[in-house]
Formats: C-alpha cells, structure tokens, sequence
C-alpha cells in the first residue's frame, strides 16, 4: 500500500476509524512512544524540570502521555479532528488546538522550551489544492518560520519524519535553516531497513557552533538486536538515573494512581505498569 | 481544553494581522475546573514569560479575580497556588476567542480551538 500522506488529506485520511485503529494498534503504540523517548533525549532539556513544550502534529496523544508522564507541560496541535477526539477520550493533559501546521502558529516569541514532532511533516510534502499558499515550499516555510519564533533562545526543536527521498530531507533543512535554525540530521540505525529513523534536530540561538549536532545511534543490521540495544541503552541511563540524585516530576505512584483512575474509569489501553513506568531517561549524546 | 496558560501565549495570526492581534477576547464562553498537580518550580520559571496584565484580564472574563494588577515580589506559595489555580485548572470548554484587531473569530468546541485560517486569511 503506499503511503498515507500519497492517499488522502491528513484530516481525511485520519477519519474516525483510521484514528481508533492507529491509536489501539500496539505495535504502533510502541514504535510512537520509542521514538518520543528518543525525541525527547535529543530535546536535551534541563534533567530535573518541567518544560513547556509543542507537540507538532500530536495526533491522539501516543506522545503526549509520555509528556505527561515526564511532568512536562505541553500544548498539541493537529488537523485531523477525529485524532483529537481520540486524545480527549485518552485524557490526555495536554491543551490542543486543530490547526493546520502549514498555516503556521500565532504563538508569541519565546514561548516555548522546545518542541517535538513524531511522523508528521511529511505530509507537508505534498500539495493539497492549486492555490500558491499550498505549495510545499510555502508551507513549509511558515511553518519553520513562526515554529522558530514560538521557540525560546536558546532552545531545540526535534522532528523525526518519514522522508521518501535525499531531495527531501534537503529540501525539509534548506527551509528550516533559511527560518533561522541550526541543527541537521541524526539518523538513527541507518544500516537498518526497518529500524532507520530519521530526525531533524534544530537549534535556536546557542551560539551557533557552539550546539553539536547529536549523532546517530548506530547497530548490527539485524533488527532484533536494534531493539535489544535500545533496551540495553535504557538499562544503562536507568543506572545512573538511580545513582544520581534526579528527582522525578511525576513519581511512579502518581502515574500509578493516574493509571488506576483511568481504568476505573473504564478506559482501555491505559499503557501497561512496567519497571519503566515513572522513570525519567538521561539524556545520551 | 484551552487554557490561560496557553492562552496567554497565543497571537491572532491570520495574513497582514501583525499588531495589536493580543490577546484574543474570550466570548460566551463555558468554563470547567479540573485538578493539576502543583508544580512550584515550574510557575516560578513560567512568571518571566507571561503578560501579566493580559493575564489577570482574562481571568476576569472567565470569572477569577484572584490574581493581583502586578505579580508580587515574594513569590510565596499562597500566590502561587492561585496562579497554578488560574494557569492550570481553569478549562474553557466552549465559546471562542475573538482578535482585537481583525476581529477574526477562534471557534472553542469540545475543548478545542478551532485556529483553521481560510485560504484568503493564509499568510
Ligand atoms: C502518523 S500520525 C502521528 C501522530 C502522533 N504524532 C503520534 O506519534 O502518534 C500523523 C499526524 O500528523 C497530522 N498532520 C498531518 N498533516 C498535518 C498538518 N498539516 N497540520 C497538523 N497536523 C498534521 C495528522 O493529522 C496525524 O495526526
Ligand atoms: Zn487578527
């Protein structure tokens, strides 16, 4: 099948079935909230403090729990209605708007401690009607251009998306870095067919040079082993999140209680309890 | 769910609306209370970003007067929880929110602004 954004509008596209069904699929679960971890670890936020942040395209709030779960405040945009409605039955904290991210934001100057987006703007990629203010390049210039604004100086932004080619990846960083950011390309497991990820880590202000671009996680082609060395690195970052003396926003019982509410409530896929419930993860470059 | 934390923070932003576009006026609006956890450290960081009078205007307009004109020196934790209160805990759920300037209409429904511009209103 191709791709989603070749089939049908984002607002079409995700329509009241197709939202339920992305939602409680728990594959999908699972490979949304790995990569909103690992959004979040590129993001290099202060360890110990909530942040405001902007969740580009949060769809039903797969992201936005482990927002919440971190003690993050944050606000989500998306156009599709039907993911919203999902995120509200979901319950997440988050406040949301339906907004079209090509329109670009009204947010005003430093308003937020970064932002991150998880399998959205390739959809920006393609054109939706004839009219000039949807052509990809304009679109994805307002977007880039208030998305820098609404940032803080210093502050990070962190986009991981599905491009189909080079030419788009280039296109994607020429736009943002003419908006004013710096940063690139961090790809994750790029030997890997299955498990290469591709993120846009901007920077705002930092003094230039002085903010590396983080690298790309490397693994042995097997895919298997990808997903045992992600936990392993987990494993790791849990270590020292013992030994150091990190104190967690939101502890584990508090998510624990959270959950329970939900449950009773009569809400299903609350995410399962597991050792990593509550846990905050370190940041790793 | 809007609220004034978000709402303090938002700009009207349809084509050519670059001035006095802040902030939106809240109209037949319908208001519900829900419990956050209360995170000082966080408010105390917040302080810095807000318009402190539009601030305590829209809280005004949502029925809230517990906010002093100016944010005190001494932020000690009585005030903060009134601010957590009216930062995080007051949910405008339907009405909508109207640009001073160009008086563009922000639809409030469900929870959700409906910030969808119009292709003339695209910048
Ligand atoms: C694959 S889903 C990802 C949702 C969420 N980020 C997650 O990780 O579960 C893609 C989302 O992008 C949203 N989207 C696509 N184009 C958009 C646009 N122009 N403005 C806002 N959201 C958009 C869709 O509505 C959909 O919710
Ligand atoms: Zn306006």
């Amino acid at each position: 099948m191709s791709r989603p954004e070749l089939q049908a509008p984002p607002e079409i596209y995700y329509g009241d079935i197709e939202a339920k069904k992305y939602t409680n699929n728990s594959r999908i679960q699972q490979i949304q909230a790995d990569m909103t971890y690992r959004a979040l670890e590129l993001l290099n936020l202060p360890s110990d403090q909530s942040a405001f942040l902007l969740d580009v395209g949060c769809g039903s709030g797969l992201s936005g729990e482990i927002l919440d779960e971190q003690g993050h405040v944050w606000v989500g945009v998306d156009v599709a209605p039907s993911m919203l409605e999902v995120a509200l039955d979901r319950e997440v904290e988050g406040d949301l708007f339906l907004q079209d991210i090509g329109q670009g934001f009204g947010f005003r100057p430093g308003s937020f401690d970064g932002a991150i987006s998880v399998s959205v703007i390739q959809w920006l990629l393609n054109a939706e009607t004839s009219h000039p203010t949807s052509s990809p390049p304009h679109r994805l210039t307002r977007f880039f251009t208030t998305l820098h604004a609404a940032l803080r100086n210093p502050s990070r932004a962190v986009l991981q998306f599905y491009p189909t080619s080079d030419d788009q990846i280039q296109l994607i960083t020429s736009i943002a870095q003419k908006a004013g950011f710096g940063g690139g390309v961090v790809v994750d497991y790029p030997n890997s067919n299955k498990a290469r990820k591709v993120f846009l880590c901007l920077f705002v202000g930092g003094g230039g040079s002085t903010q590396q671009i983080p690298k790309g996680l490397e693994a042995e082609e097997d895919v298997g082993q990808v997903h045992a060395r992600f936990e392993a690195s987990r494993q790791r970052q849990r270590k020292r999140d013992k030994n150091g003396k990190r104190k967690s926003i939101k502890d584990k019982d508090w998510i624990l209680r959270k959950k329970e509410l939900y449950r009773r409530r009569g809400k299903e896929d609350v995410p399962r309890d597991s050792k990593y419930t509550g846990r905050k993860r370190k940041t790793v470059f | 769910m809007v609220r004034l934390i978000t709402h303090n923070l938002l700009a009207c932003h349809a084509k050519g609306c670059t001035s006095n576009n802040f902030p939106l006026q809240f109209k037949d609006v319908q208001v519900e209370l829900r419990e956050a956890e209360f995170n000082p450290d966080f408010l105390r960081g917040f302080i810095p970003r807000l318009e402190w009078g539009a601030l305590v205007d829209a809280a005004r307009q949502l029925g809230d007067t517990s906010l002093p004109a100016e944010p005190p020196e001494m932020l000690d934790v009585e005030f903060l929880q009134k601010l957590h209160h009216v930062l995080l805990e007051v949910h405008v759920e339907e009405g909508a929110m109207i640009c001073p300037n160009c008086n563009h209409v922000y639809p409030i429904s469900n929870g959700i602004p409906n910030m969808l511009l119009a292709e003339h209103e695209i910048g």
